[in-house]
């Protein structure tokens, strides 16, 4: 099991909410920690990614489940690390 | 040394805002996106409710559009203060229920909010002169640069050469030269620039960026508003606007009905919240009732939501009611006949 060093639940709201409180949750995170996020928006498949490949971050995993979607995501993990994060 | 200047970008996900960004990168400066999400924005909602709709890809345009121009793309929550702007618009409603003007100056201001705390130089949307009759008009862009605060660190690129020189040109962070001079509805000049950059696909928003413009939600918005006693509303009651059917048969309550199993499942979320009932004898939506209401209403709505299940032509149909507490009972009604419902109960 991959350690995870904050958990985020984004269940029941709809994007781009769920990439809001990502986004948010990131921007007090350090490089190569992980954020967990559950939700229930299929929407986040792509709209998480696809925010993540833009800033930097790596998409480790994408577990779908009973309705519920999982994300596991490594903070700038793509190694392009933005200069002016905020 | 000249120092790298830095733009941060207005993105909707239409064409306009990503030709805008991608003319300033061009010239060189660093740009990042932001886009402002009041909850009322055209996204893929309806598409993640609809279960017909779960199939097709959806994505959202704004971060599509930062993707395809490589650059950084800041989402900003700006659903509470957006509040002010929709209730009590300075300048007023567009054609539906939609505050441009004052949108507008809003996000500019939250802009360059964004950019004196992020140290970027100026700010730049995709506006063109004569394009939208309330926001875009030559008249009214000094208003919104004034009313935002960011005078001429706001820039247009794709009209820049009609409008007063700016800050970013007069100090040549950008050349004036090779901005624009686009006016008036006509899309084919924005058409062209795509081409010239090789965007084969973008987003085209028929009438604006948001359900505000939509003049079947503005109904159900003024409707709402005129039916309770303050028109300050929640993230709920704006998302539930974009859902199902809406039907007010009487000034005290509406009915919110599911059209589909996927908004049946997305109302299942607001079961705490409602009053709601089911058809027990026969498949029917679930049906969630907005409003104070009596033993007499409560009957109506049962009638009602009997019309839209599978037992409309039944004698009787059993529905399960539960109150807040989730406390359950069961009605036995007799559904309306299709001629009963009044056309004037659609909101
Ligand atoms: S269409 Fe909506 S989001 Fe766009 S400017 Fe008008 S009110 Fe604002």
């Amino acid at each position: 099991m991959v350690r995870v060093d904050k958990e985020l639940d984004a269940r029941r709201i709809l994007c781009p909410l769920p990439v809001i409180r990502a986004q948010d949750a990131i921007a007090g995170m350090q490089a190569g920690e992980r954020l967990r996020v559950v939700a229930t928006d299929p929407g986040v498949k792509n709209d998480i990614p696809a925010w993540c490949r833009i800033n930097g971050h790596r998409v480790e995993s994408i577990i779908e489940e009973n309705d519920e979607i999982t994300i596991t995501i490594e903070v700038d993990g793509l190694g392009t690390a933005p200069s002016s994060q905020h | 040394m000249n120092k790298q200047r830095k733009a941060i970008s207005l993105i909707s996900g239409g064409l306009d805002s990503m030709l805008a960004t991608r003319v300033i990168l061009e010239q060189g400066v660093h740009v990042e996106g932001i886009n402002f999400f009041t909850g009322f924005c055209v996204e893929g909602h309806t598409h993640a409710i609809r279960k017909k709709d779960r199939k097709k890809p959806k994505r959202n345009n704004a971060l599509w559009v930062a993707e395809q121009l490589g650059i950084k793309l800041h989402i900003v929550d700006v659903i509470e203060e957006y509040k002010e702007v929709l209730l009590n618009p300075k300048h007023g409603y567009g054609q539906n229920m939609n505050p441009c003007l004052d949108c507008k100056g809003f996000m500019v201001r939250k802009a360059y909010e964004w950019i004196r705390q992020h140290d970027f130089d100026f700010i730049i949307t995709g506006e063109v002169v004569g394009q939208r009759p309330m926001s875009q008009r030559r008249d009214t862009m000094p208003v919104i640069q004034r009313e935002s605060g960011a005078g001429d660190r706001l820039l247009r690129p794709l009209c820049a050469r009609l409008l007063p020189e700016t800050l970013p040109e007069r100090e040549g962070w950008v050349d004036r030269g090779k901005l624009y001079d686009f006016s008036g509805r006509t899309r084919k000049p924005q058409m062209a620039l795509a081409e010239q950059f090789g965007f084969r696909e973008y987003a085209t928003p028929a009438g604006g960026c948001c359900f505000l413009t939509d003049k079947a939600y503005s109904d159900k918005l003024v409707d709402m508003w005129r039916h309770r006693p303050s028109r300050d509303y929640q993230l709920d009651d704006i998302m539930l606007l974009k859902v199902g059917r809406h039907l007010r048969p009487r000034p005290n309550f509406k009915l919110i009905i599911a059209r589909e199993e996927g908004e049946s499942k997305f109302l299942e979320g607001y079961r705490k919240q409602y009053l709601h009932m089911h058809s027990r004898s026969h498949p029917g939506p679930l049906v969630l009732i907005d409003g104070d209401v009596s033993e007499n209403d409560i009957e109506l709505a049962a009638r009602i939501a009997a019309r839209f299940g599978q037992g409309r032509e039944a004698k009787e149909v059993a529905l399960e009611l539960t109150d807040l507490q989730g406390e359950s009972r069961t009605l036995r009604v007799s559904p309306l006949k299709q001629e009963e419902i009044a056309a004037e109960w659609y909101v």
